[in-house]
């Protein structure tokens, strides 16, 4: 029956569609007069543009038209929408083209509109560009030394920002004055997102009306159309209609506003044509946002009884050539606020430089800050544990918030907002609960028996926590935090004439299933089956306002708005049921889908009755509007802080330095679950993204500025033939912000993760004295770290 | 990843083919399988002015019995053609061990034994597995036909020995020492899938004394090798584990090793000697 439907292994009613072949991607779509259009790509990594000849390129076959930065100069530079708070920001973003400088290889320079995209791709190729090349820096430690080159003016020592939070005083104090301080410099290294679907964007312009309609490949439509209107080319919202339609997958690279999304709009003005765009896989490792690439120093300091009393983090975060949509608000907010992890650390102190370097923008990528907090507290308590000789289990459960500490506020978290707290969390059952299930207490067996066979066994541990559900507006729309807006999402459901339901939401899907998983709450809440609910998003020309889809906040947010506005349908469907049952508001009950009179089961109508009674319309109660048709916003009052332990066991090959990852157990606490099975997808693709940065992943730019890791043959994604198969198993302790409990989960596998393979490594090799190697813990890295220290032994 | 543009030959027999070779010499490239030339045509990295699709050519496809021991493999032989091959597998097990390495089901489904090794990337797996079983090479054009030892065939990173009016039709296999074992061991650079470094054997012991040692090796250099130091010193020995290994040390003798993002030439060479242990033990142990 359909009440027992929220919490329920429902196969994703998306699938059928996606597994053949029936949806509707973005190239999919086919437009009468559609044109093309490639973008030329700078080579140069920096450089002056002397000129452009067009002339060869204009004449060829199909060419449409040519555009240079100069023709855009009326089209503003794209928003850089969260900016560090509380701080001043040397914003540079980037325009559409560019028009004097180029500041990273891949940045665009000319744009060609033809009949087809070989045409456009072979008149680009054909265009002559003068450059003046430009000294090049792209590590972030060294665009910050004297007389490195410099990016841009109005950022001396190519600084974008400088950030802290936390207790700077107290932190040091704790430092100088602690038995044991461990001091450790380590990199999270640069990645590429790499969604199945490359990004694209198709623009129409219809003169008739004035308005713009942007097909885009993005996470955020609503926010797409707002900040390309307001911001970019200074059009009101109401004269854009921004629609994603399947878009497959993100991983946070398709939040932002890109150049393409405006390029086609405008040349679709100008020349009376539909233009689509559709980057090449290369163009999406040279163009499109990257993530993380900080470099972190970091010092922890505690008792040698395991108590961890100070933890001091500089880190410099190297943001690309420009400012991305959200690039600044990520190694700031979403990674200073989460550096106390799921312990009680009474001093933190983070420093975060911000820097320009002549590679690709930087910005959210799945995690988004998280992942690297959660790797610099797990490597943290690692090397303390290390170094005072303490299991690393017993560190962390020393150190543990305790249950009854709950809400609890870290400092860092609070920041100066002062209203955030850790909602809920018992932290000490997950890890029991992993180590268990590797039986970690007696694994010596098992590493002697790995040492027969030329292997080093070792055993990683990952307690993390993160933040989701991002968004109560007050905390995250103040100044102090930078984002200058609101975070809430909203819903509309309508209950049609045939008791048939479609919600609309402000979220957007990428993969994430939102059409299964808010159908489930919605007809949990109606007493529906969800066969008979449709959930509609991604077209704001339908769909209510929505902030996105990203920082694990659907189910916690905009699933949070379709169960409020599936109570207010049912509370105006007991009026209707009550003048319909002649009896009064207060006695009728509402349960699986029928509104019944109290101690009279056989007085009883059905929602789809009364969905029929309210749209025909004649017979209401006075005062009542017709039709079940009702929009919820929610703002939650806090985040939700989902958490968990995960567990690997690795082997690392003592001649070759070959790491094989044997085991790996997840025991997440993501709240309730409305459906497990979507959850466990979500933890499996999270997972891998975590381990493929622990192991294989890692965005490689030579000192030129050449991306050499360019294409799927140098960049190392994971695969499955390299993969055990995942344990996973859960605690559940309930948000208490939300009324579903929910906290989230798109993002907790890869939040754990790659702390605890790197644990695992380090564990295997510390016979040999290792203690800290940088992802990748690439074969040839491993296996010289291993060779010079038998040398010196 | 757009090509550039094209001109597109079909022929429709071996004949014709070796026609439009002769007339579009240098400026044309055979298609086959296309598993490694239309990536290369898509990123632009080469840009042939026509392409001639030999993928009708059935009568290319054939595995054939030689008669004496050995067998044929035609240059339209997919993978999985070779791997489903009874002949081919029982008379040399080395490709059943090395060909399933090979990227995935749909490019081996695709992908022909001859186009790898005419393409003769330096990382790829089929020249060591060519090399190690002595394989020879049959080139057909207009003016006739000639068979090279795999050996003196690859010449360097994508160069080799074929002629721009030549078409590789066939690759021979010979009849394979009796009880001699096999053996492909690789280091996959962890992105491509391509060998860092890999090492196919063939090797037999009589009695006490290894009598045949056949060792190449792919991804070291930039053209895959036979390790003659490596035979020479591992032939005549007992074929224990200190003669592997003080013959495996040679592996990367006399070549001038690569380096890469992925693998630098002091770790490749290192490795090359690790693959050759293990091939030639994990070879010996195959063997009767």
């Amino acid at each position: 029956m359909t009440v027992d439907m929220l919490g329920a292994r429902i196969k994703r009613k998306e699938d059928p569609r996606f597994i053949t072949g029936q949806g509707n991607y973005l190239d999919d779509i086919k437009l009468s007069g559609l044109t093309h259009a490639s973008v030329l790509r700078s080579p140069y990594a920096h450089a002056r543009i002397r000129s452009i000849d067009t002339s060869a390129a204009a004449s060829m076959a199909g060419v449409i038209a040519i555009y240079t930065g100069r023709d855009f100069e009326s089209v503003n530079p794209l928003p850089c929408a969260w900016q560090a708070g509380g701080v001043q920001n040397n914003a540079n973003t980037p325009r559409v083209l560019a028009m004097d400088t180029v500041r990273w290889t891949g940045e665009g320079v000319a744009l060609v509109v033809a009949e087809s995209r070989e045409q456009a791709a072979d008149a680009a190729e054909a265009i002559l560009v003068d450059y003046e090349p430009l000294p090049v820096v792209v590590d972030g430690e060294q665009a910050l030394a004297v007389g490195a080159p410099q990016l841009h003016e109005n950022a001396p020592r190519n600084v974008n920002m400088e950030w802290s939070c936390g207790d700077r005083d107290g932190t040091a104090k704790a430092i100088d004055s602690a038995e044991v301080v461990v001091r450790q410099r380590i990199i999270n290294q640069r990645l590429i997102p790499n969604p199945m679907e490359t990004r694209g964007a198709i623009g129409r312009y219809d003169p008739g009306t004035d308005e713009y309609t942007i097909w885009m490949t993005s996470q955020a439509p609503h926010v797409m159309r707002l900040l390309i209107g307001a911001f970019v080319l200074g059009v009101p919202e109401h004269k854009i209609r921004c629609i994603s339609p399947d878009v497959g997958g993100g991983f946070g690279s398709k939040i932002f506003v890109y150049a393409d999304m405006v390029l086609v709009a405008v040349a679709a003005r100008r020349l009376g044509r539909p233009v689509k765009f559709v980057e090449t896989r290369r163009e999406n490792y040279q163009a499109t946002t990257h993530g993380r690439d900080h470099i972190t120093d970091l010092e922890v300091a505690g008792n040698r009884d395991g108590t961890i009393t100070g933890f001091r983090v500089k880190t410099i975060a190297n943001l690309g050539a420009y400012l991305s949509t959200i690039a600044p608000g990520i190694p700031t907010t979403l990674y200073g606020r989460m550096l106390s992890g799921p312990y009680t650390f009474p001093n933190i102190y983070c420093e975060v430089t911000g820097v320009y370097t002549n590679t690709a923008m930087v910005d959210a990528y799945r995690g988004a800050g998280r992942p690297e907090a959660t790797y610099a507290v797990e490597r943290a308590v690692d090397l303390f544990a290390d170094e005072i000789g303490l299991d690393p289990a017993a560190v962390r459960r020393k150190n543990f918030i305790p249950p009854e500490a709950f809400p609890y506020s870290p400092v860092v978290l609070n920041g100066r907002a002062g209203q955030l707290s850790y909602d809920s969390g018992n932290y000490a059952p997950a890890l029991d609960k992993a180590l268990t299930a590797v039986d970690y207490y007696k694994l010596d067996a098992a590493r002697a028996e790995a040492r027969s066979r030329g292997k080093y066994l070792g055993v990683g541990i990952s307690s993390y926590i993160e933040i989701c559900g991002v968004a109560p507006s007050k905390w995250i729309g103040l100044p102090g935090e930078g984002w200058g807006a609101g975070l809430w999402e909203s819903a509309n459901i309508r209950v049609h004439l045939t008791g048939k339901v479609v919600v609309t939401t402000g979220s957007q899907s990428h993969g994430q299933g939102h059409e299964t998983t808010m159908a489930q709450i919605v007809g949990h809440d109606l007493g529906i089956s969800m066969d008979d609910v449709d959930v509609k998003h991604s077209d704001t020309l339908g769909t209510p306002f929505g902030y996105g889809t990203y920082g694990s906040r659907s189910a916690a947010v905009g699933g949070m708005a379709a169960h409020l506005a599936a109570e207010k349908i049912v509370e105006k469907g007991r009026k209707l049921a009550a003048h319909m049952l002649e009896a009064s508001p207060a006695d009728i009950e509402f349960v699986d889908g029928r509104y019944t009179v109290k101690g009279s089961p056989d007085k009883a109508r059905t929602i789809q009755e009364v969905a029929l009674a309210a749209s025909v319309g004649y017979d209401l109660p006075a005062g009542m509007e017709p039709f079940l048709d009702e929009t919820a916003y929610y703002d939650p009052p806090n985040c939700t802080y989902p958490f968990g332990t995960h567990v690997a066991i690795v082997e690392v090959d003592e001649e070759t330095g070959v790491v094989e990852l044997k085991r790996y157990v997840a025991v997440d606490d993501v709240g309730k679950k409305i459906n497990p099975m979507i959850v466990d997808g979500q933890l499996h693709g999270g997972i891998v993204q975590g381990i493929g940065q622990a192991l294989w992943e890692g965005a490689v730019y030579d000192d030129n500025g050449q991306l050499l890791t360019g294409s799927m043959l140098d960049y190392a994604l994971p695969k499955a033939s390299n993969l055990p198969l995942f344990e996973l198993d859960e605690t559940i302790t309930p948000s208490p912000v939300n009324p579903l409990g929910v906290k989230g989960a798109g993002e907790a596998g890869t939040i754990g993760s790659a702390a605890a393979v790197v644990n695992a490594v380090i564990d295997a090799l510390s016979p040999l004295g290792i203690r800290h190697l940088d992802m990748p813990l690439s074969a040839p890295k491993v296996w010289r770290a291993i060779h010079a220290k038998e040398a010196r032994s | 990843m757009i090509p550039a543009a094209f001109a597109y030959d079909r022929p429709s027999s071996v004949t014709e083919a070796l026609d439009l070779l002769a007339r579009h010499q240098g400026d044309a490239k055979v298609l086959a399988g296309g598993q490694s030339l239309i990536p290369l045509l898509k990123l632009r990295l080469a840009r042939p002015s026509r392409l001639i699709d030999i993928g009708r050519l059935g009568e290319l496809r054939a595995i054939r019995d030689l008669g004496d021991g050995g067998f044929g493999i035609g240059a339209l032989a997919t993978y999985r053609d070779v791997l489903d091959s009874e002949l081919a597998t029982s008379r040399a097990a080395l490709l059943a061990l090395a060909i399933p390495d090979i990227a995935d089901v749909q490019v081996r489904n695709r992908g022909t034994l001859a186009g790898a090794i005419a393409h003769a990337d330096p990382a790829s797996d089929m020249p060591a597995v060519v090399l190690a079983l002595d394989a020879t090479i049959v080139l057909r054009s207009r003016s006739g036909e000639r068979v090279v030892f795999a050996a003196s065939f690859f010449q360097g990173a994508f160069a080799t020995d074929l002629a721009e009016d030549e078409l590789l039709t066939e690759i021979r296999i010979p009849a394979q020492p009796a009880g001699a074992g096999m053996a492909y061991q690789h280091l996959e650079q962890p992105a491509s899938g391509y060998s860092i470094v890999g090492v196919a054997a063939v090797v037999g012991r009589t009695g006490d004394s290894v009598t045949t040692g056949r060792i190449a090796i792919t991804g070291v250099a930039d053209v895959a090798y036979r390790a003659r130091a490596v035979e020479a010193a591992l032939v005549g020995t007992n074929g224990d584990a200190a003669a592997i290994a003080a013959a495996a040390a040679h592996a990367a003798d006399g070549v001038t090793v690569a380096a890469d993002i992925h693998a630098d030439a002091t770790y490749r060479a290192e490795m090359a000697r690790v693959y050759t242990r293990r091939a030639i033990e994990a070879a010996l142990a195959a063997g009767d």
